[in-house]
C-alpha cells in the first residue's frame, strides 16, 4: 500500500454568547420551554424585518482579530435560501462573497512542533430551530427557540494533515473564543459544531485528492473519529483503482460511519444574494482597532511561550494558558524572577488546583499573591523548610492570607540545616539500624530513602532531609 | 353632497367645528359599502364593529376638546398586505385566506395613535403582483368610473375604495407603481414615498428593495395629511432613513414660481397613448404659464427599466415568498405523501398563476450560473438608472412625466398577455427602482371620460416639492378627482 496524507479543513460554527438574539430582541437562552424564545421576527411572519444586534458584529470581529484575520469595514450580509421546517424564512441570512473577517492565521502546539493554520473566513449568520422526533406523538415538531441564535463560521484554509492537528486546531479555536468570550462553547448544548472537510493524496503529492464534506460532527472526539474513518475509507477506494467523488456525507458518530447524504449533482443551488432588508455593515477602523486593543495575549500564544521559554511541558502550559486567572498569576510570579518557571507551575497545577478545585473559586480569589508563593519556592529551594511543611502552610494563607514568617515560627516548621547536629544525628540512625546499612551495602539503594525518614522521624520532621542524606552516605562510606 | 363625498381636509374642519361626528361619516362610507360594493368589490374584508369603536373614541376627543391629530375620526381602507393585528391579512391570496397576523405594522400603529377609523382590508393583486387586481384569488375589483374596466393594480381595491368614497383616504403599497397606476386610472390621488421614509415592517414582502408604503386621496392635501401620518423613523425597518416627517401638510404651498420642471422625452414616446401625451403636455404648459420653468431632460436608460425591474422585484419575491411552506401558518396542501410533497403541493395549490410565474422567474435569475447575466446585470442597471436621476436633478427640482402608458384597460384585456400588463409599469417602475418619491393625479379627462394622470418624480426626500407642484395644479386646474 502507498502512503497517504490527509488533508483537513474545517468550518466551525460557534454560537455567541450575546444576550439576544442577532436580528430581534429575543433572549439568546438554551435549554428552555420550546417556542417561548421567540417573537414574529425570528419565527420568519409576513412583514417582519430583521434588525442587526451590533454586538455580534463586535464578537465576530474579536474573534476576527484574535486569529489574524482582515476586517472587511464595509460588507454585506446575504441570504442563503433552502426549504426545510427548522427555517421558517426558508432562508438563513448569512454572508456570501464579503464575509466580516477573512485571510488569517492560527498558531498553536502540536507535538512540540508549531503548527499554523489558514483561516479563509469568518461570517456572521444566524441559526435555525430545531426539529423534535418524538414517540409521544405523530410526525415532527419543530422548536423555534434557536431561530435567530448568533454564529459565527470560521472556516480553515486545508493546512491540517492529520486527525491530531484538527484536534488540537479545535481545542485552540474552542479555548480563544472561551478566552475572549465571544462564545461559550457548550458541546453539549451544540454551541459549537464543526463540518469537515478531507482528502487523502499520495505522500509527497502537491495535487489534492477530491474531498467530501462531512456533517453533524458534534465534538472533537467525533471530529476526529470522523476524519480517521474518512481517511480509511477514501484510501480503500484509491488502493482498490477507485475514484473518491465529491460528496456530502452525514457522521454517524454511534455507528462510526459516514453516509452519503447527496452527491455533487445533487448539490443544492442556495441562490445567495444580497439581503435587502438590512443595510451594508460599515465598521469604523477606529473601533475596530478599540476593539482589537480589548484582546489580551491569547492561550495559544502563551503555550507556545511557555514552552520555548520556560520549559512547560504542553501539557503543562496548555493547562496553565487556557485560564486567564492562572496565567495572569503565573507570569507574575514568572516576573519576580527568584524561582525556576517550572516550580511555579508545578505548585499552580497541583495543591494550588486542589485548593481551587475543592473551594469552586479562581486563584485571583484568594489571599495569595504571587510574591508570597515566590517566597514559599524560595523558603524550600533555600532549604529553610520542607516541601511537606511549605504546602501544610498553603490553605490558610489562601483562605486567610496568614503571614508566612509567623506561621513557620509559631508551627516550628524551620529546617534544622546546623551541619553538626545532623550529621550526629545522621551517626545515631545508623547505628540503630545496622540492617539498613548492610542492606545498602549490599546493593539496596532505596534504603538509604529509609534512613533518611528515620533521620526525619527521629527530628520531628525537622531535620534538612538533603543534608541528612549527605551524612548518611558520607558516613556509611 | 353626502359626507362620503368630502375630503379629510374638510372634514377634519367639520369634526373640530362638530359639524359632523367621526361615527356619521364612518356610517356615511358603510352606506356607501352597501349600495356599491356589490359592483365595486374592493374589500377583502371590513373591520366595522372596530372602525365604529374607534370612530366613537374619536368624537370622544373632539367632545371633550382634546387636541385631535389632523386625520382623527376619518376612516380609511388599509390594502390587505399590510399586517393588522387581528384582523386578517390575506394579500388576497389562497395562500392566506385565513391569516390573522399577530401583531400590527407599523404604519397601522401609527394610523391608530392619530385615531383613524380603519373600515377595512381592501383586494389587491395577489401578493401585490399585477397591474390590474385581477390575480387577487377572490374577487376582481371595478373601476368606479367605469365599471367595465380594471382600476389598475395591484392597489386597485384601495384606490377604488377612495374613488367610490368607501373611504376617504386609503393606504397601499407601491413596488413598480402600485400605488400610482390604479391612483392614475381611478382618478385620485396617490403617493410612492421616498424608500425609506415609511416603514415596511408588518407590509408582506414583494420585493423589499423597492416596495413602500404610501398614501391613495382624493386631493393633495389629504394625500400629505396621509403621509404625515404613516411616515416615521422605524428601528423595527433597518431600510428606514431617520429624517424630520410630519410637515407636509403644515407646509403646503402653492407658488409654482421658478420651479424647474424636467420633461424626459423618453417618456413622451412609442407606446404612450397621443391622448395622453397631448394632456399631459398640455398640463405641463399650464403649469409654465403659471411660473414654472420647463426643462428638457433625458433619461435614456428608461427602456430598460422594465427588465430590470422584473428581474429584481422578481428575484427579491421568489426568496420573499419561500416561506410560504405551509408549516406554521396559511395554506396546507390537505393531502400530501411527505415533507417534499407537502412543500410542492401547498405552494402549487396555494399560490396563482401570476405569482407563481415570478416565482419562477426570481429562482431562475438568482441561480448559479445564471446569476451574473441577469441579477448583476440588473444591478448594474439600476445603477444607471439612478445616476442618471441624479444627473437629470441637477438641472430641475422635479421631473413630470404621463403615470401610464393607456387609460384603464377592460376587464380581461391584458390578463393573458403578461408582458403588456407588465408595460403598463413604463411610466412608474424607474421611480422604485431609483427609491424616488412620485406622486400621480389626475390632470384630464380622455374622450371616453377615464381619467389621464400626470406624475410628478421628485429628489430623495423631497416630497414636499412635487406635492407643492400638485397641489399648484390642483388649485390651478381644479380638483378633477
Amino acid at each position: 500500500m502507498r502512503e497517504y496524507e490527509t488533508v483537513i479543513g474545517l468550518e466551525v460554527h460557534a454560537e455567541l454568547n450575546t444576550n439576544s438574539k442577532i436580528y430581534c430582541s429575543c433572549r439568546n437562552a438554551f435549554g428552555l420551554e420550546v417556542n417561548t424564545q421567540v417573537c414574529p421576527v425570528c419565527m420568519g411572519f409576513p412583514g417582519t424585518l430583521p434588525t442587526l444586534n451590533k454586538e455580534v458584529v463586535k464578537k465576530a470581529i474579536l474573534m476576527g482579530k484574535a486569529t489574524n484575520c482582515k476586517i472587511n469595514s464595509l460588507c454585506r450580509q446575504d441570504r442563503k435560501n433552502y426549504f426545510y421546517p427548522d427555517l421558517p424564512k426558508a432562508y438563513q441570512i448569512s454572508q456570501a462573497d464579503i464575509p466580516l473577517c477573512e485571510h488569517g492565521y492560527l498558531e498553536f502546539m502540536v507535538d512540540d512542533k508549531i503548527k499554523k493554520v489558514r483561516i479563509l473566513r469568518i461570517h456572521i449568520e444566524e441559526d435555525a430551530g430545531k426539529l423534535l422526533h418524538g414517540e409521544s406523538f405523530s410526525g415532527s415538531l419543530v422548536d423555534l427557540n434557536r431561530c435567530g441564535v448568533p454564529l459565527i463560521e470560521i472556516v480553515s484554509e486545508p493546512d491540517l494533515r492529520s486527525s491530531q492537528e484538527a484536534k488540537m486546531y479545535l481545542e485552540t479555536i474552542k479555548s480563544i473564543l472561551q478566552y475572549i468570550n465571544v462564545s461559550d462553547c457548550k458541546m453539549q448544548e451544540g454551541s459549537i459544531r464543526c463540518d469537515v472537510n478531507v482528502s487523502v493524496m499520495p505522500k509527497g503529492s502537491d495535487k489534492f485528492g477530491t474531498r467530501c464534506e462531512m456533517k453533524n460532527v458534534n465534538s472533537f472526539s467525533a471530529a476526529v473519529r470522523g476524519i480517521e474513518y474518512e481517511r480509511k475509507r477514501q484510501i480503500e477506494i484509491l488502493e482498490n483503482g477507485g475514484e473518491v467523488l465529491q460528496e456530502t456525507r452525514r457522521w454517524d458518530d454511534i455507528k462510526g460511519v459516514s453516509v452519503l447524504m447527496r452527491s455533487k449533482e445533487d448539490a443544492e443551488d442556495y441562490r445567495y444574494f444580497p439581503e435587502p432588508d438590512l443595510k451594508n455593515i460599515y465598521v469604523d477602523e477606529k473601533e475596530i482597532e478599540a476593539l482589537a486593543s480589548t484582546i489580551p495575549e491569547l492561550p495559544n500564544k502563551k503555550i507556545i511561550r511557555y514552552t520555548n521559554d520556560y520549559n512547560l511541558s504542553l501539557v503543562e502550559a496548555t493547562l496553565i494558558a487556557d485560564s486567564k486567572e492562572k496565567s495572569d498569576f503565573f507570569e507574575k510570579a514568572v516576573a519576580l524572577n527568584k524561582c525556576k518557571p517550572r516550580s511555579i507551575s508545578n505548585w499552580i497545577l497541583a495543591d494550588i488546583s486542589k485548593y481551587l478545585n475543592e473551594n469552586k473559586c479562581e486563584i485571583n480569589e484568594t489571599k495569595l499573591t504571587p510574591e508570597v508563593l515566590v517566597k514559599l519556592i524560595k523558603l524550600v529551594d533555600d532549604s529553610k523548610i520542607s516541601s511537606t511543611a511549605a504546602k501544610s502552610l498553603l490553605p490558610d494563607v489562601m483562605a486567610d492570607g496568614k503571614d508566612v514568617d509567623t506561621m513557620i515560627k509559631e508551627r516550628n516548621l524551620l529546617q534544622n540545616s546546623n551541619e553538626d547536629e545532623i550529621k550526629a544525628l545522621a551517626q545515631k540512625v545508623i547505628n540503630e539500624n545496622e540492617k539498613s546499612v548492610t542492606d545498602y551495602k549490599n546493593g539496596k539503594t532505596n534504603a538509604i530513602g529509609y534512613l533518611v525518614g528515620q533521620c526525619m522521624k527521629a527530628s520531628k520532621g525537622k531535620a534538612n532531609p538533603a543534608l541528612a542524606k549527605k551524612y548518611i552516605l558520607e558516613l556509611i562510606k | 353632497m353626502r359626507i362620503s363625498d368630502k375630503t379629510a381636509s374638510e372634514l377634519s374642519k367639520m369634526l373640530r367645528n362638530k359639524e359632523c361626528s367621526s361615527v356619521e361619516i364612518c356610517q356615511d362610507v358603510f352606506d356607501k359599502i352597501s349600495e356599491n360594493e356589490d359592483d365595486i368589490k374592493a374589500y377583502v374584508t371590513l373591520n366595522k364593529e372596530n372602525a365604529f369603536e374607534t370612530a366613537k373614541k374619536a368624537d370622544e376627543g373632539f367632545g371633550n376638546g382634546e387636541d385631535m391629530p389632523v386625520l382623527a375620526g376619518i376612516p380609511m381602507s388599509v390594502k390587505d398586505n399590510i399586517s393588522t393585528k387581528g384582523l386578517r391579512t390575506t394579500c388576497s391570496s389562497k395562500m392566506l385566506e385565513n391569516y390573522v397576523p399577530p401583531f400590527d405594522a407599523t404604519v397601522v400603529k401609527n394610523i391608530e395613535k392619530n385615531i383613524v377609523p380603519v373600515i377595512g382590508k381592501t383586494n389587491m393583486d395577489e401578493f401585490a403582483m399585477g397591474s390590474s387586481t385581477e390575480t387577487s384569488y377572490f374577487q376582481i375589483t371595478k373601476n368606479p368610473r367605469n365599471t367595465e374596466c380594471v382600476p389598475g393594480g395591484s392597489s386597485g381595491g384601495a384606490a377604488a375604495s377612495v374613488a367610490s368614497k368607501e373611504a376617504i383616504v386609503a393606504i397601499g403599497s407601491d413596488t413598480g407603481g402600485s400605488i400610482r397606476q390604479p391612483a392614475a386610472f381611478c382618478g385620485v390621488v396617490g403617493l410612492k414615498p421616498t424608500y425609506g421614509s415609511v416603514s415596511r415592517y408588518g407590509l408582506v414582502a414583494f420585493a423589499s428593495s423597492l416596495d413602500q408604503i404610501g398614501p391613495i386621496a382624493r386631493s393633495v392635501e389629504d394625500t400629505a395629511i396621509l403621509q404625515d401620518v404613516i411616515s416615521s423613523y422605524d428601528t423595527m425597518d433597518a431600510t428606514s432613513c431617520d429624517m424630520p416627517y410630519g410637515n407636509l401638510y403644515r407646509n403646503l404651498s402653492e407658488n409654482i414660481k421658478g420651479l424647474k420642471i424636467g420633461i424626459p422625452s423618453e417618456y413622451f414616446g412609442e407606446g404612450i397613448d397621443d391622448e395622453i401625451k397631448t394632456n399631459v403636455m398640455n398640463t405641463i404648459k399650464i403649469l409654465e404659464k403659471n411660473g414654472a420653468e420647463i426643462v428638457d431632460i433625458s433619461l435614456p436608460s428608461t427602456k430598460y427599466a422594465i427588465n430590470t425591474y422584473y428581474i429584481l422585484a422578481s428575484a427579491e419575491a421568489s426568496s420573499n415568498l419561500s416561506r410560504f411552506d405551509g408549516v406554521r401558518y396559511g395554506f396546507r396542501a390537505p393531502e400530501y405523501k411527505d415533507l417534499n410533497d407537502m412543500y410542492v403541493k401547498t405552494r402549487s395549490q396555494g399560490f396563482g398563476d401570476e405569482v407563481k410565474r415570478r416565482i419562477m422567474l426570481g429562482t431562475f435569475v438568482l441561480s448559479s450560473g445564471f446569476y451574473d447575466a441577469y441579477y448583476k446585470k440588473a444591478k448594474k442597471t439600476q445603477q444607471l438608472i439612478i445616476s442618471e436621476f441624479n444627473d437629470a436633478f441637477k438641472k430641475c427640482d422635479i421631473i413630470a412625466t404621463p403615470t401610464t402608458p393607456t387609460t384603464a384597460f377592460k376587464i380581461g384585456a391584458n390578463i393573458n398577455d403578461p408582458i403588456k400588463m407588465y408595460y403598463n409599469d413604463v411610466c412608474t417602475v424607474p421611480v422604485n427602482i431609483a427609491g424616488l418619491p412620485a406622486v400621480s393625479m389626475p390632470c384630464a379627462y380622455s374622450s371616453d371620460k377615464l381619467p389621464i394622470s400626470i406624475q410628478f418624480i421628485g429628489k430623495h426626500f423631497d416630497e414636499q416639492t412635487i406635492l407643492n407642484a400638485a397641489y399648484s395644479l390642483e388649485k390651478i386646474i381644479g380638483n378633477l378627482c
